[in-house]
């Protein structure tokens, strides 16, 4: 009893499903379905919340270390700005602690306020703030230079694999797999040692030059599935060039795949680049990433915490907008996707059949 | 087939042989080993300059350097490979050699940790799908995703090491984190197991008041101080494993499974006391050996006995039973090492250590006591690899399992009236695993890469260090050593992944 009324269940949610994808195109039901994740959607407008305050905050920042070309940013100081280091308001002897206060009066008796240093100040007095607004932009800078260059060439070179086949994918595989053997930390320390004066956007550019290799595996797997649909065979009985089958045919049924899995690399890489600096590798001084932040100051987690937790969770926010804007994009891109059938939709089906 | 693993074998040795030769090359133009020496004021500078451009024969260019360093390799045709010598003299096979079984001990456990760990909860959260419990381990484990492990080291130091050291000083739980405990486990039974409302509040109750009841005593006896299970909870806790790993394995209605499984509890509870005394003689490993021997052994004789058809799968639950519950005498063991262990000067009751891979203070000779030093020192860098890596195994095995419920064979199964145990079980699981053995076997070639980072901020020598430091030191005859061993494990890996997946799934053939 209890599995075929299950088994109605399923039906009247198929139907449900079936009745709300009626009339529109592809692209309007994966938008639809995207809308609708909640999580995705939070984290798709606090990451753009995040980087719209960071940018604003720390300014952009071009050129190489002699020539900077620079437009300032509203936040107070800048990274290399050498203030007095606060002691007076402090607890227990430290200096330079936060003057942010966002807890109001009714609880602390203090109020709100933001103060000159929100974040603190770092041991020689700069302001923490600037910093870690800094740091931030240089993750985000990374992230949209390694997967943009990941997502171009992982496509180009899965796509051409997946589709010709025979020695073409045999060769290019093998190729794949020879990058994959090239550790990043020496791409790392390389570019940090010729190029290092020339900021994170050339370390980014080298490293997505070696980071494409797990999404050409899987735009590689995709079209080999792809190429042997009936649709495609359809294209080519029509007379369709090649050119004309990867780009209008093949490509539009991959995008899915190929959006998710870049989404996902983009927040590998800012813990990559933060790995990388940590160690010593990415960033080098007097420019700082979160990373180094974290690595510089990790041992003042017990008497200054807040140098530790602020970069610490501006990554994590970071990477968590991002990962969740993925797992949003695939539920979307996903057509075997079945959404949670709630009560509501079930009265709403309801109400249609009685009107009908 | 032969013919397709000789093919990529060859392209194995070419792409090895191109890799090496950029590493080589990128490793050689990434520093300047003589930068400290040029600017240097001392008067032997100079002479040290040219010593070290003949020791590290910075006078020949990089591309040629390589190929001397290949001819040292290409000696294990003749018997003789050279690897070289490092900066400060050793031989690179040795301190590969050494570091090996660091890296092994760090990352292996964690590994296998993670990878049990996570698709357990992978299946489950697939099996209750759109569950509370499915998002909130959604969020944990994108959560997880996102945590770079040098900033989850540093929390894990402070508030797992410290804390609990700071604890065991006073082991005195207070009343919030009693209350707390509980109810976060009357949750989390609660939302896997699951059901109507009822049973659900039912099952938060039973799971916090028990939680609540076992702290509150634990806190009475001064368990945290002397932990032990001691016979009578060992019993309990066997018959518990012995139900539970029947019911996995062949379902309970399946009687001689589960009389060779509570047998096997029976067999348990007998030898304690004499398996105690094996415990204290010496050649343990030799003598663990024997004991997994004597229960795989025990296993067989109870599945003949009790078992007159279909034998194998009652042997097999009565040997993972058996084996789970040879764990749990081995835990009782270590829990009785703890309290005189925790007492020795070198520990001096703060038994969980942040940094290292052994207290130097404490005095070898005692199997225990060195086990025991070992397994709390793998402590913290196991715990944080396990949460770094579990996540993505969490995804995988959702995904996968999702994938196989949706599949034609699963409804077939369930239309012909199988328990849902067995559909489970039997038909979906097992697929489950098929793609995962990909992941699994890369990620345990990945394994001896080492974790850089983590060796790093746990004070570790394994690959990752030597590798960190080769770098960092311009010492190309380590980093190649080095790389050697870890890019011939992933490259072979991914041959051994394909080979797997098409034994596995008859559906993938190779070499087409």
């Amino acid at each position: 009893m209890a599995k075929n009324s299950e088994s109605v269940a399923t039906v009247e949610s198929v139907d449900i499903a079936n009745r709300e994808t009626e009339g529109l195109s592809q692209g309007q039901i994966v938008r639809r379905r995207f809308v609708r994740h909640k999580a995705a959607m939070i984290s798709l407008f606090s990451l753009v919340g995040i980087i719209v305050f960071v940018f604003s905050a720390s300014g952009l920042h071009f050129g190489t270390e002699k020539n900077p070309i620079s437009i300032t940013g509203w936040a107070k100081y800048s990274i290399t700005d050498l203030p007095e280091l606060e002691y007076k308001s402090c607890p227990d002897g430290t200096t330079g602690c936060p003057t942010l206060d966002i807890l109001p009066s009714f609880i602390d008796g203090t109020g709100l306020a933001i103060g000159d240093h929100p974040f603190g100040q770092d041991d020689l007095g700069r302001d923490y703030f600037s910093l870690v607004m800094r740091g931030a932009e240089q993750s985000v800078v990374v992230m949209l230079i390694i997967g943009i260059i990941a997502a171009l060439i992982g496509t180009v070179v899965g796509a051409i694999s997946g589709f010709f086949r025979g020695w073409t994918d045999a060769v290019l595989m093998r190729f794949t797999d020879f990058i994959i053997t090239i550790p990043t930390i020496i791409i790392g320390s390389v570019m940090g040692f010729h190029f290092g004066n020339l900021g994170v956007g050339f370390l980014a550019l080298f490293l997505g030059l070696f980071s494409w290799t797990g999404l050409s595996r899987l735009v590689r797997g995709e079209f080999l599935s792809l190429r042997e649909r009936e649709f495609v065979d359809a294209a080519r009985v029509a007379g369709a060039s090649n050119a004309r089958i990867v780009f209008k045919h093949i490509l539009p049924n991959a995008v899915g795949v190929i959006i998710v899995s870049v989404t996902l690399l983009m927040s590998s890489a800012i813990l990559l680049e933060t790995g990388l600096s940590y160690l010593g590798f990415g960033v080098v001084a007097p420019d700082v990433s979160l990373g180094s932040l974290i690595s510089q100051y990790q041992d003042s987690f017990t008497t200054r915490p807040w140098l530790f937790w602020y970069p610490g969770l501006l990554i994590i926010a970071i990477a968590l907008c991002i990962n969740f804007i993925g797992d949003g994009l695939r539920d979307a891109f996903d057509p075997r996707q079945k959404r949670r059938i709630t009560k509501k939709d079930r009265d709403a089906a309801k109400v249609l059949k009685v009107g009908a | 087939m032969f013919a397709y693993i000789l093919r990529r074998l060859s392209a194995m040795v070419v792409i090895l042989l191109g890799s090496s030769f950029i590493i080589y090359n990128l490793a050689a133009v990434s520093g300047d080993p003589l930068e400290g020496l040029r600017t240097s004021s001392d008067p032997t500078a100079k002479a040290q300059m040219h010593a070290l451009i003949r020791d590290l024969q910075l006078d020949v260019p990089p591309p040629l350097r390589y190929f001397g360093w290949l001819r040292g390799i290409l000696g294990v045709f003749i018997g003789q490979p050279d690897f070289g010598m490092t900066r400060d003299a050793q031989s690179v096979v040795n301190a590969v050699a050494l570091a090996i079984p660091t890296t092994i001990r760090l990352v292996v456990g964690a590994t296998v940790i993670a990878i049990i760990l996570g698709i357990t909860i992978g299946i489950v959260t697939a099996l209750r799908q759109y569950s509370r419990f499915d998002y909130a381990m959604t969020f944990v484990a994108f959560l997880l995703f996102s945590l770079p492990i040098f900033w989850v080291a540093v929390l894990l130091k402070q508030y797992l090491a410290i804390g609990f050291n700071n604890f065991l000083a006073e082991p005195q739980l207070t009343a919030p984190w009693v209350i707390g405990l509980s109810v976060f486990s009357g949750l989390f039974w609660a939302s896997v197991i699951g059901g109507d409302r009822k049973k659900v509040l039912t099952l938060f109750g039973l799971a916090a008041v028990a939680t609540a009841g076992i702290l509150v005593l634990l806190g009475a006896l001064d368990w945290f101080r002397n932990p032990g299970l001691g016979p009578i909870v060992l019993l309990g806790a066997s018959v518990g494993i012995a139900f539970a790993v029947t019911q996995l394995s062949t379902g309970v209605s399946n009687r001689a499974a589960l009389k060779s499984a509570l047998a096997m509890a029976a067999l348990g509870l007998v030898t304690y006391y004499p398996v105690q005394w094996v415990f204290d003689q010496p050649h343990h490993l030799l003598n663990l050996f024997l004991m997994v021997l004597f229960i795989v052994g025990a296993a067989i004789g109870f599945g003949f006995f009790f078992a007159k058809i279909d034998r194998a799968s009652v042997i097999r639950t009565a040997a993972i039973s058996g084996i789970l519950m040879g764990a749990l005498v081995l835990v009782d063991r270590f829990m009785q090492t703890w309290s005189p262990y925790t007492q020795t000067d070198a520990i001096n009751y703060r038994p969980i250590p942040t940094v290292g891979q052994a207290s130097d203070l404490l005095e070898a000779g005692n199997f225990w006591f060195t086990s025991l030093d070992t397994l709390l020192h793998m402590f913290l860098p196991t715990i944080a690899l396990t949460l770094i890596s579990f996540a993505g195994y969490i995804r995988y095995s959702r995904g996968s399992m999702l994938e196989v419920l949706n599949q034609d064979y699963i409804r077939t199964a369930r239309a012909k009236g199988l328990t849902e145990r067995t559909v489970i079980m039997r038909h979906a699981f097992r697929n489950t695993l098929i793609p995962l053995t990909t992941l699994v076997v890369v990620d345990f070639a990945g394994v001896i890469g080492g974790a850089i980072i983590t060796e790093k901020v746990f004070g570790w020598v394994g690959m990752g260090t030597l590798f960190n430091q080769a770098i960092n030191t311009f010492d190309l005859n380590l980093l190649m050593g080095v790389f050697v061993v870890t890019a011939s494990m992933a490259v072979m890996a991914n041959l051994v992944a394909d080979l797997v997946y098409s034994a596995l799934d008859p559906r993938i053939r190779v070499g087409k």
